[in-house]
Formats: structure tokens, sequence, C-alpha cells
């Protein structure tokens, strides 16, 4: 059992990413519970499945709530596979989706970015003003623009890595200090997207498909990261046990700077696809909501804020998890209003998920 | 590099030894932690390094490993002088490290551990499969056998298996001289049976090893020779099959003694 646990949880991991998004409905008939001889050993199977795994219970959850939202609610019947909610729940997912990827890495090895949602903020302004007072070409502009991510992520990493301040402090100075400069440089004016970049907008985040297929694509290209590279190995064991992994060699500052940059260059990537969404760019976008949605996506899909822990595939799940709370709840026609209460119980029941079941599993296998 | 000609040259051996330690002395500000420490380390021989918390064993232990420099004095390895810059060189030339706590990683399975910052690779991915088999047969070789899987996560583990990991995957780096600190600490007899039975193999395939430790009496069993350090100096160096448990005590018994008349001393 224990010798198959690893590949296991890899491959349910991968099935995950491609099964959940588009095809949904399908998903639904997924658990077996057919009256069979092996009824009860599956019962069983599942169950150590769900104590082992902890993307295994948030899918469970992601499943049941299409359910309820989908099928049993009376009005949800009619109204929450419509073509358009689900377009409206695939772009509530994916930026929370993309955001939390960085962040599961960043606190798996003991950081927090708190300013990625000014990242994202910033982005869509660089490009404008390269291409509307500085006449560069769309593509530079957009990759400058990226490139703005990483660069506001290294110096993230110099404050809390070479400058020694905890990260939570760090980047919530870098935070509101993107924030002035996208007030003061914009005016506080919106702006609308360039002729320019109109083609490749498209591909990044106009199309209605375009922000989940790229969040798909990022959790996949994440997740291998995580759990098949030196990288992702070096990640875990910087957050594991920061003096073993630099008594080992493991270079624990470069992991984390690169970290914060991956973060980084996450949120200016979503800050494009928003622009590009919405086709405006907003200087009021972004900001603090989209980051704690994000961890708050990383924490129900299992990840630890203690380091040392955490999974993409969680995240993924749990971003979709809150993505369709909120849609749900608004397609039923409930208010909005009570949401976060569901929001707080999700995140504390996760986070004692976590807790107790590390706990749980760490006796049982010892 | 002052008090180079101060005192004799160290104690009596040949080119049979690994490592030599030629007058190292440590100073931290105004304090003194070493004080011209003479020790040599023979090839395939265990070396206990006892004495009293504050004496200068893990000064001199940071000192060999590479965590930190001497103020004056000279290694030499192998016959050949060279100045670690850092753990990690110390490791490149064979001195390894080995805490049982410090060096795993809880949230990682038993062969990522054991191959952590040495991991094969098929660009970009590990090659994890390798890496199983190869950590496997390792502990096999070594006949570690309590492990039920190198899949297990290093926190599932107990103290004793840890540092039994921990040894391995020293071994496995192929490391020449191992320094292992405290390698019993907060274990039971049977635990630190397992661990003296893998010093004992280790030394049978001529791995040369320093062992810290505060109850020589447990370790004493599998120990060739014994060094003590006292305020800094080693003031004791006997083959273990000259000298005994029992003397060891009086000695220690006696610093104690001489530590608490000083202290009346002191209070009137």
């Amino acid at each position: 059992m224990n010798g198959a646990g690893a590949p296991l949880s890899e491959r349910k991991g991968m099935a995950h990413v491609s099964g959940t998004v588009q095809e949904a409905p399908e998903v639904v008939g997924g658990p077996p519970e057919q009256p069979s001889r092996g009824a009860m050993r599956a019962l069983r199977d599942v169950g150590a499945l769900l104590i082992r795994q902890r993307e295994a219970t948030v899918f469970v959850v992601d499943v049941l709530l299409i359910i309820y939202f989908g099928f049993i609610s009376s009005v949800g019947r009619h109204a929450f596979f419509t073509h358009t909610n689900q377009i409206t729940v695939t772009q509530l997912a994916a930026p929370i989706i993309i955001i939390a990827l960085g962040e599961v890495m960043l606190l798996i090895c003991g950081e927090i970015d708190l300013s990625v949602g000014f990242t994202y903020q910033l982005a869509p302004f660089i490009m404008f003003f390269l291409i509307n007072d500085y006449h560069f070409p769309g593509l530079l502009a957009i990759l400058i623009a990226l490139l703005c991510g990483p660069v506001i992520g290294w110096f993230n990493g110099f404050l809390t890595v070479t400058m020694g301040l905890p990260s939570f402090i760090a980047t919530l100075g870098t935070a509101f200090v993107i924030n002035g400069i996208v007030l003061t440089t914009s005016h506080a004016q919106q702006e609308s997207i360039p002729p320019q970049v109109h083609g490749i907008a498209h591909w990044i985040g106009q199309y209605a498909w375009a922000e989940i297929t790229w969040a798909v694509i990022l959790t996949a290209i994440f997740h291998v990261l995580l759990i098949r590279t030196r990288w992702g190995l070096h990640t875990v064991a910087t957050g594991g046990n920061l003096l073993g992994a630099r008594e080992a060699g493991v270079s624990v500052a470069r992991i984390k700077y690169g970290n914060f940059m991956l973060t980084g260059f996450l949120g200016a990537f979503v800050g494009l696809q928003i622009a590009f969404q919405i086709s405006i760019i907003d200087p009021t976008s972004g900001g603090f909501t989209p980051m704690f949605y994000a961890v708050a996506a990383a924490v129900i899909g299992g990840t630890a804020m203690l380091g040392g822990s955490g999974t993409i595939i969680g995240a993924f799940l749990g971003g979709i998890l809150l993505a369709i709370l909120t849609n749900g709840f608004s397609v039923i026609g409930i208010s909005a209003n009570p949401l976060p209460i569901i929001f707080g119980g999700a995140i504390l029941l996760a986070m004692i998920a976590n807790v107790q079941l590390t706990r749980l599993r760490e006796r049982g296998r010892a | 590099m002052t008090d180079q000609q101060h005192q004799d040259p160290p104690a009596p051996s040949a080119d049979g030894d690994v490592l030599r330690v030629e007058h190292i002395s440590k100073k931290y500000g105004a304090v003194t932690a070493l004080v011209d420490v003479n020790m040599h380390l023979e090839r395939g021989e265990v070396l206990a390094l006892v004495g009293d918390n504050g004496a200068g064993k893990s000064t001199l232990l940071k000192i060999i490993c590479g965590f930190q420099p001497p103020t004056s004095g000279r290694i030499l390895l192998d016959g050949q002088e060279v100045t670690f810059t850092s753990v990690r060189h110390a490791r490149s030339l064979g001195i390894d490290i080995v805490y049982q706590d410090l060096a795993l990683v809880n949230q990682l399975t038993v062969y990522e551990n054991m191959f952590l910052n040495r991991e094969p690779v098929r660009w970009p991915l590990l090659r994890k499969k390798q890496m199983r088999k190869e950590a496997q047969e390792h502990l096999d070789s070594m006949g570690i056998k309590t492990l039920k899987s190198v899949d297990l996560k290093v926190a599932s583990l107990s103290g004793g298996q840890r540092q039994a990991i921990a040894v391995a995957r020293s071994v496995f780096s192929e490391a020449k001289i191992m320094l292992l600190d405290e390698p019993l600490a907060a274990m039971g007899v049977k635990e630190g049976a397992l661990i003296l039975d893998l010093v004992r193999d280790l030394k049978e395939q001529g791995m040369s090893i320093i062992i810290i430790a505060h109850n020589y009496g447990q370790v004493f069993p599998v120990v060739d020779r014994v060094n003590l350090l006292q305020g800094g100096k080693i003031t004791f160096d006997k083959y273990s099959r000259d000298t005994s448990v029992e003397e060891l005590t009086e000695i220690v018994v006696a610093e104690y003694r001489k530590a608490l008349e000083e202290r009346h001393r002191a209070a009137s």
C-alpha cells in the first residue's frame, strides 16, 4: 500500500486536472457506489484515500457542490449548466487558481506573498504606458509587463531572504508601494486596451475559455514542477527543514527568490488576463482580495501554512470550490452577503483537517 | 597562525592518519573555546570525543566539518593541508557530519532524503524509480532492515530509524570520515543498539568515525580510542583497550569536584 502511495497520488492528481473543469457534468457519476461484493472494500478504500489524499476530499466536495447547484436546487437546475454560467464559473476560478499556484510554492518553502494582487494591478498599466507613451510594439510591451512580475518577485525575495524581513511584512510593504505607483501613474483613471494588442489579447484572456485553459495548463506545469523536479523537491526541503536543506547544500535562498519570482510572474499574467477579459485596465482591480482567495484556495486544498507541505492539485480544486460557491449562491438567488461566512468556515474546516489529518497520518504510519 | 611553534607535535601516530588537527585554537571575541588542540583520527578508527558541555566539543566539530574556520592552526586530510570554506566543501572532500534532527526533511520520503541535492535527473524530471531502487539497495547493503519502505515519509520514522537513514545517506554520499553528533540522543536501548551495530559495520567497511557523545558509557563498546576535552584542551587520549568507563568516570567526577570547589571558593 505504502509502496504504491506516491505514484498513485500523482496519477490521480493528473486525472483531476483534465477531469474537473470542462467535463464537470460527466464527473458527477464518478464515485462508484453500486452495491456489489466489492462494495464494502471499495468504500473502505475510498475512505482511506480521503484520509491519505487531501485532494480527494476537496474533489468530493467540489462534486457535491456541482450536484447540489446543478441538479438538486430547483433554480440552479435550469441556470447552473448554461453555457454562460459555465464560463462565469471558470472565469471566477481561473485567476484564483493561477495565483494560488505561486502561493502554494511560496507557502511550501515557508513564505507568503501579499503583494501579488498589486503586481496584477500594475502589469496591464506597464503594457499600456509602453505602448501609448513609448510606442513599443504590442508583443514586446506584453513581455515587459509580464517581466515586471518576476522583478517585483525578486525584490520581495531580496527583502525577505537578503534583508531578513518576514515575508508577511515585506510583501505587505511592497503591496502598498505598488498600489501607490499604480494610482499615481494612472491618476486613478481607467484606460482601454490599446488596439496594438487586440489580437494576442484573445489568446491570453479574451476568449471565453482562454483563462481556464491557461489555468489548467499552468496547474499541470506547476504540479510537475512540484512533484517531479529538483526545484519542487528543494522547495519542500527548504520549507520542511531550512537548516537541514542548507546543510545538504540546497541553495535555499535561490529557491525562495525563485518562488517569489514565479509568483510575481503569475500575478502579472493574471493582471493582463483580467484586463483583456473585461477590456479595461482598471487601477482598482486586483489588490488584496484575489491574493486572499488564492491563499484560501491553497489552504482548502491542503497546503499547510507552516511550510514543507502543500499540493498544486489541491489548490486547483480549492479554487474551483471557491468559484462554484460564489457562483452557485448567485445562481440560485441567495444573497451573497452570507457567503464570506461559508468561506471562513471552509478555510477553518480545511485548516483543522490539515492539522489533524497530518497528525493522524503520521501516527498511523509510524 | 601566531602560536605555531608552541608545544610538542600532536600525539603518537604515523601516516595512517586520515585526519589530523594541529594546534587548533578558536576564539569568539574575548572567549577562548579551544586552546591549541591537537587531535588525529586513524584510518578505519572509531574515536569518541567526550567532555562536558562547554568543553569545546561542538566547536571542534564545527571546525572539522567546515562550518566555521579556526582562529589558528591547521587541518590535514590524508596528510594534505586543507582549508574548508563551507560544510559543503568539507563534504565534497569526504568529511560528513550527521545530525539526527538537522539532517533530514520530515516531509520528504526516505529515498528523497537520501538523494537530497544529489538527485539523478533526466532533465527536467527526477528519476524517481532509480532513486527508489538505489536507496533501497543501499539500505539493504548496509543491513538496515527496520524500514517497511523507502516511500515512507521521514516524519513517520522513529529516532533510531532516522539516525540510521541519516548515517546511510552520509555513507551514500561517499563520505570517508563521518562525524556523528550525539548519535544516541533521546534513544531507547534497542534503538541505540541498532545504531551501534551500524557504526561497527561501517568501521568494518573502512570508514573512519568520530563520535561526539555525552554518555560515553553507551558508545564505549564500539570505540577504539577516547579523547577527552576539558576547558578547550584535549587532556586525555587513550585506546579504549587501555582504559575503561570507570577511569573516564573518575576523571569526569574529579573535574566536577574541582568545579564545585572553585565555585565555593568564589562564593566565599
